[in-house]
């Protein structure tokens, strides 16, 4: 087995890990940073975000301001000095990746544009059309070919981490196109692996989001905070489930039902807004959780529109007009145009809510600090948490560039600490002997009968059903059942690909058993969690509850078992928990 | 090592055969030996003119036999392809600013028309056939 | 629902058992508003676990699942069924590349290539970002940005035919990368750029076919901007040449 010996290792190379590679090297070249992805980097999954970054850089606009819609978005989950590191970077980095080449959308003096989103008070997105993700990924990854001391590892699937003394030393890997283990010693290690939209079955999330990082993190004993809050999308393609930015809201497209009629108004959003006039933060531009619990809501009610896709309503962007749509929104027109056959300029658009994003993931601190020494975290894989119970649009983007920097100066002062942390190496070489050989097994199965696609589709559709947009303990209940049952049934599923070069039944193999992992955090997290906050929300307790729940959840593993949970207290600075308003009255 | 990369060759006497794009391509290219055939047999012309009447007389006899004839309707028409192709291209190669765009594509090639129209006028002007 | 029953010929390749790729066929009972890859998919969870071939977003953006369907570049993401008619549709991995095993091709080339052209901002003057942002008007961005909108997906190599004929070529991709760089205000790195793109196996090596063009699936239209570059090159031989005063 070969063995690769680096300062850093970064698990993932989509924005945060390309963002932290960028910093490792900036910051000292001679650091030896070995970056993972078992993709190439340009194919993760941050190029599928849309609408855009948030940050405040207007003069109209203040830190207060982001602080405030972010704490109230996220329903007070949100760690409140994570929020405000992260809103003061915000800026900084958004400005430097102008620096290194981002289109972004400017206005007609040549500064820099934003949009409007859903639950912000200002107008503070900024946005390269919309294609935000797309750019940043590629400036990031073309910025990146510049340093030399990076050194790619791409298409290489990390099946462990290496941990002895309580410290993280490396990880191992397989290279997907020999099929050999590789073995990466390093004292410190990120995880930058992103979210894991794919246990659920209609997702705006790529084939790659399997959750891989969260679960190696859980494995090795570092919890997953905040598991249960997973975000819908309102406006996500039926059958596809492709993304229609908030963007297509920000520039005054609007929700109606099968009756024309601006349902928003219904749930605490309202009152009807002007068409073509976009108020901030009400009826269409209200959170997502609220807009995807709307759409249950009128679903129940028999106000949607069947379509061979299932129910949906729609997005209505006509009175936007051809020029508009074709300059701020053209990736989204063509998408439409080819998925569902719907030209927007002339026809309203379908669209049904969709699993987008984990609020939840590996537990870190202000720092990207996970409790493992030597081992950090950052974007959607990671939990700071800034996103508390309902990420607000357009500030994962930013996220992942203010804690993918955070992540690259937290394991730089770790290398330099006080005691230099060393690799044990035959400790290491232990371990990764023992996780080859575990894949080797995974080839002697024997066939109990069971498929890949099988238990897939069954893990997506218990999650779909019990741990949906609404959840209760009986739902719940069902779904920990079933899971519980799959994650046993998985060893039954025989390998019938034996080559060794790309071999994806051995990956899909692997990234099953770690999207079943994941997918048993975000049930059992919700399972304990009885009150209603943000995107979770249960029939059977349907207010927030501060006394009991103004906590982060903390999944720890527990083997063949399902995980335990238990809580840690929100980090409140200034914002105590209120009433989050988005009717228009007030303003 | 398991890696055994296969490597498909491109034939290279062919490989213009493989799709229809690539044979109008080599079409394009193909149409200037004609345009080049045209271009000797006018600097032949050119030379007889100053070789004197006499010589001139049987360079023009030469061109208007049939098999000249067919020879110039030939290269004219592809002198015309050759032309087409290369104006419906050239707005990938000429970029003109106009406000916040670019000059639509078939305006530049409009133009190219109007200035190969335009230069023919004149030409058959000077030539006394208009 | 409709269904349409289609056969697909997709070319095999194990380095490990085979000597050269083979033609495998599956019958696929595909829905109307399928693409290629769902039916690739359906493929490898119902019939074939062992086909290999790289996908993710399924939206165009990734740029993952490039094949050559029915022998033209395509994303088979964006490949309607709808689009194809008879019952028999052959998937092949992209040409011009060699093939790792079934429909994965090999990537290297194209990303020493990338590098090569250094497809980064180099700062006429390095500027803090505590100085804030540059200014780049609507018309200055509008310049460039056509060709930000690369993603890799490599169908442009399949379909030029002189990477086919010569892999030295810098190729499409990467030469519209060049110039996406080279036409931004706010980069200054044109001339160290040069040294790769005037070079024979840059953009000399082009001979318009224009294929590249018409099989990019993000309109990004390289050939129009090799031949931009063609120009520019010439322009500064002859400035070169001509007033050797100037300098560079």
């Amino acid at each position: 087995m070969e063995t690769i010996q680096s300062d850093v290792v970064i698990i993932g190379a989509g924005g945060a890990g390309l963002r932290a590679a960028i910093a490792l090297a900036e910051a000292d070249p001679s650091l030896r940073i070995a970056l993972l992805s078992k993709v190439y980097p340009m194919r993760s999954h941050t190029c599928a975000a849309e609408g855009g970054a948030a940050g405040v850089i207007k003069g109209d606009d203040s830190l207060d301001l982001h602080f405030g819609d972010t704490v109230g978005g996220g329903d007070w989950l949100c760690d409140q000095d994570a929020v405000e590191f992260f809103i003061n970077e915000a800026p900084k980095e958004l400005t430097q990746l102008e620096h290194w080449g981002c289109p972004w959308s400017r206005e007609k003096d040549g500064a820099v544009g934003v949009r409007p989103f859903g639950g912000m008070k200002m107008k503070r997105t900024w946005f390269a059309a919309d294609k935000t993700g797309f750019h940043l990924l590629h400036t990031l990854f073309q910025t990146s070919l510049k340093y030399e001391s990076i050194r790619r590892f791409d298409e290489v699937f990390t099946t462990d981490l290496l941990v002895s003394d309580g410290r993280v030393q490396g990880c191992c890997a397989i290279e997907m196109r020999t099929g050999e283990m590789l073995q990466f010693q390093a004292p410190a290690v990120i995880i930058c692996s992103g979210g894991a939209g794919r246990i659920f079955p209609f997702t705006t999330n790529g084939a790659i989001k399997t959750g891989d990082g969260m679960a190696l993190a859980y494995r090795a004993g570092v919890p997953l905070k905040d598991m249960e809050f997973v975000q819908y999308h309102p406006t996500g393609l039926p059958g596809t489930g492709i993304l229609l930015t908030e963007g297509c809201r920000g520039e005054g497209g609007v929700l109606r039902n099968k009756d024309d009629y601006r349902y928003l108004q219904d749930y605490g959003m309202g009152p009807e807004t002007p068409l073509g006039e976009t108020v901030l933060k009400t009826m269409e531009l209200g959170p997502r959780d609220r807009l995807s619990q709307a759409f249950w809501h009128e679903d129940k009610a028999g106000n949607t529109i069947p379509t061979k896709w299932g129910n949906c309503v729609y997005l209505d962007m006509r009175h936007l007009g051809e020029e508009k749509i074709n300059e701020r929104l053209p990736f989204v027109r063509e998408l439409a145009k080819s998925y569902v056959g719907v030209d927007m300029v002339t026809d309203m658009v379908p669209i049904r809510p969709v699993v987008h994003y984990m609020m939840g993931g590996i537990h870190t601190d202000i720092n990207a600090a996970t409790p493992m020494p030597g081992l950090f975290a950052a974007g959607e894989c990671a939990c700071v948490s800034i996103n508390g119970a309902n990420r607000l649009g357009s500030n994962s983007l930013t996220e992942l560039l203010v804690f993918g920097r955070r992540a690259a100066e937290s394991a730089i002062a770790y290398l330099n600490g006080a005691q230099k942390p060393a690799v044990d190496t035959a400790a290491a070489d232990r371990q990764a002997a023992e996780a080859e050989g575990r894949i080797h097994a995974l080839f002697d199965r024997k066939d109990g009968g069971e498929t890949i696609a099988g238990i897939r589709d069954a893990m997506a559709d218990s999650m779909e059903s019990g741990a949906g947009i609404y959840r209760s303990e009986e739902l719940l209940k069902d779904t920990t059942a079933t899971l519980a049952d799959l994650r046993k049934r998985q060893t039954g599923i025989a390998l019938k690909d034996k080559s060794k070069v790309f071999n994806t039944e051995l990956t899909q193999t692997l990234e099953l058993s770690c999207m079943l992992d994941v997918a048993q955090a975000v049930a059992v997290s919700a399972f304990e969690r009885k009150e209603s906050r943000g995107s979770h929300q249960r029939l059977d307790h349907t207010e927030r509850d501060d006394t009991t729940y103004l906590k982060h959840s903390m999944a720890q593993y527990r083997g063949e078992d399902a995980p335990a949970i238990d809580y840690l207290d929100v980090v409140i600075t200034k914002s105590q928990p209120g009433v989050r308003d988005y009717s228009g009255a007030k303003s | 090592m398991s890696r055994k990369p296969y490597v498909r060759e491109v034939p290279k006497a062919t490989w213009y055969m493989r799709n229809g794009r690539y044979l109008r391509y080599m079409a394009r290219e193909v149409t200037c030996i004609f345009l080049a055939l045209y271009m000797a047999g006018l600097t032949i012309g050119l030379v007889r003119l100053m070789q004197g009447p006499d010589k001139w007389e049987t360079y023009l006899a030469g061109v208007s036999s049939t098999p000249a004839v067919i020879f110039h309707l030939i290269a004219f028409g592809f002198a015309c392809y050759h032309a087409k192709s290369w104006f419906d291209v050239t707005p990938k190669a000429m970029r003109i600013p106009q406000g916040n765009d670019f000059v639509p594509g078939r305006i530049i090639v409009g133009t190219h028309y109007g200035i190969w129209g335009g230069v023919s006028l004149v030409a058959l002007v000077l030539m006394g056939v208009l | 629902m409709s269904e349409r029953q289609i056969t697909f010929e997709v070319l095999r390749y194990n380095p490990e058992t085979d000597d050269k790729p083979w033609v495998q066929t599956y019958a696929v009972p595909c829905q109307e508003e399928w693409v290629v890859l769902d039916a690739i998919n359906y493929i490898k969870d119902h019939l074939d676990t062992s086909l290999s071939y790289r996908w993710s977003c399924h939206m165009a953006v990734c740029g993952s699942c490039g094949m050559m369907v029915n022998g033209e570049p395509t994303l088979s993401c964006k490949a309607f069924l709808r689009d194809y008619k008879g019952n028999t549709i052959r998937v092949e991995p992209l040409t011009h590349f060699p093939i790792e095993r079934d429909l994965v091709v090999v990537l290297d080339d194209f990303m020493e290539k990338l590098t090569s052209v250094k497809p980064y901002i180099i700062p006429k003057k390095e500027k803090p970002v505590e100085e804030g942002e540059y200014k780049q008007t609507p018309r200055q961005l509008k310049n460039y940005k056509q060709y930000t909108m690369c993603i890799n997906c490599m169908l442009c190599y399949a379909a030029c035919p002189q990477y086919g004929l010569n892999d030295e070529f810098i190729g499409p991709a990467a030469l519209a990368l060049t110039h996406r760089y080279n036409l931004d205000s706010r980069d200054g790195g044109r001339s160290q750029r040069q040294e790769v793109v005037a070079q024979h196996e840059g953009v000399w090596e082009c001979s318009f076919v224009g294929a590249c063009s018409e099989v990019c699936p993000k309109d990004v239209d390289p050939a129009g901007a090799i031949q931009q570059m063609k120009i520019a090159s010439t322009v500064d031989w002859y400035l070169e040449h001509l007033m050797p005063w100037r300098g560079k």
